[in-house]
C-alpha cells in the first residue's frame, strides 16, 4: 500500500503536449477515478504511473521514492487493460500466475496464491481454460485476478469495463467496489464513463485538455463544479446552461435570461458574487431541478416560468421535457404523466437553491 | 441514403430459385478444374519423364504412362551428376540461412515496430534492399569474396542468402508486430519482465505464425536461389539448383535426370507446406489475429 504524489507532470508526445502540469496527490488506500473526454491525458497519466510511458517533465512518488527511473517491474503496481491483455498462448492459471513466476517465486507459493484469487472471484472452474474459450466477463475477472494475486502496492485500471455489455458493466463495478472494500489497497481507475466515476470513486480526477479540471468527492463535483465543463461532464442528461447578465436590485441579486429577459432571482446567501452588476453569466441548472409547478406560489428559491414544451424523452419512470428558457435550449424533469405531448404549455418551477452560476467568458464558477 | 440501403441488402440476397443457384457453381468447378489442371499437369509431366526410358522422351504420340518405369534417372542425377552433394550443400546453406534470417529478422522486426528504431523510413528502406536487381550486387559480392576467400564456401552462402532474404523477412515480421496489440507486452513489464522476457514470452509466441510464414518463405527463396549460387560457387559448395546447368549438355538435354531432380527438389517445399499450413495461413494474413 502506498500514496502517489504527483509534481508537475508533463508528458509530451513530439509536437502533441499530452499532459500539461499535473499535480496530484492520492493517498494510501483510496479510490481514485481519473475521468474526462477521449484524449484527455488520463490514460497516459495511468501508464506514466505504471511506468509504460517515460515522464517529459516532473515527478512522480510513490510510497516515499521518486520511480521516474524506475522499469514497470519495479514499481510494484499491477494493471487492467481495456482488451484485456491476457496472454492467449497460456491457460487461465498460467495468466493469472505469469507475474510471480516471472519474478521467480516458488511453485507451491504460486499455487496458494492463484488459488486464492481464484477463489475470490469466482473463477476456479476455469483454471485450465485458454482466454479465447472464456466470455467477455471471465476474461475481465482473469485479468483482475492476474493484478490481485501480485499483492502490489497500488492498482492501476484503464478503462477496464468499456468492452462489456450494459449489465455485465454493472456487475463488474459492483465487484470492483467490493474488491477495494475487501484489499483496500489505492486504487486508480481511468473511465470517460462518468456513471463509473461517480459510483467507485473516492474521489474523481476530472480532466480536460491534458489538465486537471477539479478534484473532489463525487458529491463535491456534482453539486460545487468548478468550472462549466465539470457541471456539463458530471449528470446525465447534461445539465442546462442558460445564459443571460447578472442585476442588483435592492438586496437581491438575479439572473436577467437572454431573449425573454424573465428574471431569475437567486436566492439571499448567493450574494458578493464579485462580480459587477450586468456582467454576462451562464446559469447551470440540472434537469432534476426544474420540476412541474405544485401549489401556487413557488416554495423559496424557486422561480416559476410557464414553458411550452418542444421534445419529450420519455424513461419510463420519468420524462426528460425539452422546452425554451429565453434564447437558451433547457431540459426538465417530470413525472410520466405531467405532459401528454409536445406543443403544451406548463408551469414549471426552477429550483435556484440548487443551479450554479459561472462566468460566461472564463467559464468559472461564481460563488 | 436509406435508398442505397435497401438496394444493397435486396442485392446480398441469394438468388432464390434453383436453376440460378446452380449455374455459378458450375461454373465454378469449371474454372478451379481448369486452374488445377494448369497447374498439376507440368508436374505430371515432370513426374511422368523421370520414370521414362530416354526413348519415350518425345515420342510421337506422347507416352502417358511408361510400360516399363525404370529409376535409372533418379540414381544418375543423384549420383553420377552430384545431385545429392548440392542437396546436401542446399541443405546446409538454406537451413541456416533461414535460421538467421529468422533470428536477426525478428530482433529488427520487433525493435522497428515497438521503438520505430531508424525513424519513420528505416523499416521501408530495409524492404527496399529488395526493390535492388541481384544483378547489381553479384559482381561486387563475387569480387569480395575471391579476395577473402568466401569464394564457393558454406560460410559465404550463407551470409549471401541472409542478406538476400532479411529485407522480406523483416518486413514481413514487422507488420505482423505492428497488428499485435501493445498491451500483452505492456501487461508483461508491469507483471515483472524485463523488455526482453517480454519479447521472448509474450511478443515471440505470439508472432510465431508471422515467424513461421517469413522462415518458409526465406527456406524457399533460398532452396530455389539460382542466380548467386551460379556466380559464388564452384565446384564445393555448389548448391542444388546449379546442378540442372549440367542436363543441357552439348550432347542434348537429359530431360529424365532433370525431371528426377526437379522431383526429389520439390520434396522439402511440400512437406514445408504440409508442416506449416496452418501457420502460413495466419501468418500471411499479416496481423489478423485477436486473443
Amino acid at each position: 500500500m502506498a500514496e502517489v504524489k504527483i509534481r508537475g507532470l508533463h508528458k509530451r508526445f513530439g509536437a502533441i503536449d499530452a499532459l500539461r502540469g499535473i499535480d496530484l496527490d492520492i493517498e494510501d488506500g483510496e479510490f481514485t477515478v481519473l475521468v474526462g473526454p477521449s484524449g484527455c491525458g488520463k490514460s497516459t497519466l495511468l501508464r506514466l504511473i505504471a511506468g509504460l510511458e517515460e515522464v517529459s517533465d516532473g515527478e512522480i512518488s510513490i510510497g516515499s521514492e521518486v520511480v521516474n527511473e524506475i522499469r514497470p517491474r519495479d514499481r510494484d503496481v499491477a494493471m487492467v487493460f481495456q482488451d484485456y491483455a491476457l496472454y492467449p498462448h497460456m491457460t487461465v492459471e498460467k495468466n493469472i500466475g505469469f507475474g510471480l513466476r516471472a519474478r521467480k517465486m516458488p511453485q507451491p507459493e504460486i499455487d496458494e496464491r492463484v488459488n486464492r484469487a481464484s477463489a475470490m472471484l469466482g473463477i476456479e472452474h476455469l483454471r485450465g481454460r485458454y482466454p479465447r474459450q472464456l466470455s467477455g466477463g471471465q476474461r475481465q475477472r482473469v485479468a483482475i485476478g492476474r493484478a490481485i494475486v501480485r499483492d502490489p502496492q497500488i492498482f492501476l485500471f484503464d478503462e477496464p469495463l468499456s468492452n462489456l455489455d450494459a449489465q455485465l458493466r454493472d456487475e463488474m463495478r459492483w465487484e470492483i467496489k467490493r474488491l477495494h472494500r475487501e484489499i483496500s489497497t489505492t486504487m486508480i481507475y481511468v473511465t470517460h464513463d462518468q456513471i463509473e466515476a461517480m459510483t467507485l470513486a473516492d474521489r474523481i480526477v476530472l480532466m480536460r485538455d491534458g489538465i486537471i479540471e477539479q478534484v473532489g468527492s463525487p458529491a463535491a463535483l456534482f453539486e460545487r463544479p468548478a468550472t462549466r465543463f465539470v457541471a456539463g461532464f458530471l449528470g446525465s442528461p447534461k445539465m442546462s446552461f442558460i445564459s443571460g447578465r447578472l442585476v442588483r436590485s435592492g438586496g437581491e441579486i438575479a439572473v436577467a435570461v437572454d431573449g425573454d429577459g424573465a428574471a431569475m432571482v437567486l436566492p439571499v446567501g448567493r450574494d458578493g458574487l464579485g462580480v459587477s452588476d450586468g456582467a454576462r453569466v451562464l446559469l447551470g441548472i440540472r434537469p432534476e431541478h426544474i420540476n412541474r409547478a405544485n401549489g401556487v406560489s413557488p416554495p423559496a428559491g424557486m422561480a416559476r416560468i410557464n414553458a411550452t414544451i418542444e421534445l419529450l424523452q420519455p424513461t419510463g419512470s420519468r420524462t426528460f421535457a425539452t422546452f425554451r428558457l429565453g434564447d437558451t435550449s433547457a431540459l426538465a424533469e417530470l413525472q410520466a404523466h405531467d405532459v401528454s405531448a409536445p406543443g403544451e404549455t406548463i408551469a414549471l418551477d426552477v429550483n435556484l437553491n440548487r443551479a450554479s452560476l459561472f462566468d460566461e467568458a472564463t467559464e468559472r464558477a461564481l460563488s | 441514403m436509406g435508398a442505397a440501403l435497401a438496394k444493397r441488402t435486396l442485392a446480398a440476397k441469394p438468388p432464390t430459385s434453383k436453376r440460378r443457384r446452380r449455374r455459378p457453381q458450375i461454373g465454378r468447378f469449371v474454372f478451379l478444374g481448369a486452374f488445377i489442371l494448369f497447374v498439376l499437369a507440368p508436374l505430371y509431366w515432370m513426374f511422368i519423364t523421370s520414370i521414362k526410358p530416354s526413348d519415350d522422351y518425345l515420342a510421337v504420340p506422347p507416352v502417358w504412362f511408361p510400360s516399363q518405369p525404370t529409376l535409372v534417372h533418379y540414381t544418375a542425377a543423384l549420383f553420377a551428376y552430384r545431385g545429392i552433394q548440392g542437396i546436401v550443400n542446399s541443405l546446409i546453406i538454406s537451413i541456416a540461412a533461414t535460421a538467421l534470417s529468422a533470428l536477426i529478422g525478428t530482433l529488427m522486426a520487433y525493435s522497428l515496430a515497438r521503438f520505430e528504431t531508424g525513424g519513420k523510413h528505416l523499416a521501408f528502406w530495409v524492404l527496399s534492399q529488395r526493390f535492388l536487381p541481384p544483378i547489381a550486387v553479384v559482381l561486387p559480392i563475387f569480387l569480395i569474396y575471391r579476395t577473402v576467400g568466401l569464394h564457393d564456401t558454406h560460410f559465404g552462402m550463407i551470409i549471401a542468402y541472409t542478406t538476400l532474404t532479411l529485407p522480406v523477412s523483416v518486413w514481413m515480421m514487422y507488420a505482423y508486430f505492428k497488428g499485435m496489440p501493445r498491451s500483452m507486452e505492456d501487461a508483461a513489464l508491469v507483471d515483472g519482465c524485463t523488455r526482453w522476457q517480454a519479447f521472448w514470452r509474450v511478443a515471440v509466441p505470439l508472432a510465431a505464425p508471422g515467424i513461421v510464414a517469413a522462415a518458409v518463405f526465406a527456406f524457399i527463396a533460398c532452396w530455389t536461389e539460382f542466380f548467386f549460387a551460379l556466380l559464388l560457387t564452384s565446384r564445393s559448395a555448389f548448391t542444388l539448383p546449379t546442378v540442372f546447368r549440367a542436363f543441357l549438355g552439348f550432347q542434348g538435354a537429359q530431360y529424365g535426370e532433370a525431371s528426377a531432380l526437379a522431383i526429389v527438389s520439390l520434396a522439402p517445399s511440400i512437406a514445408l507446406g504440409v508442416l506449416a499450413q496452418r501457420h502460413l495461413v495466419r501468418g500471411l494474413t499479416l496481423g489478423a489475429m485477436r486473443g
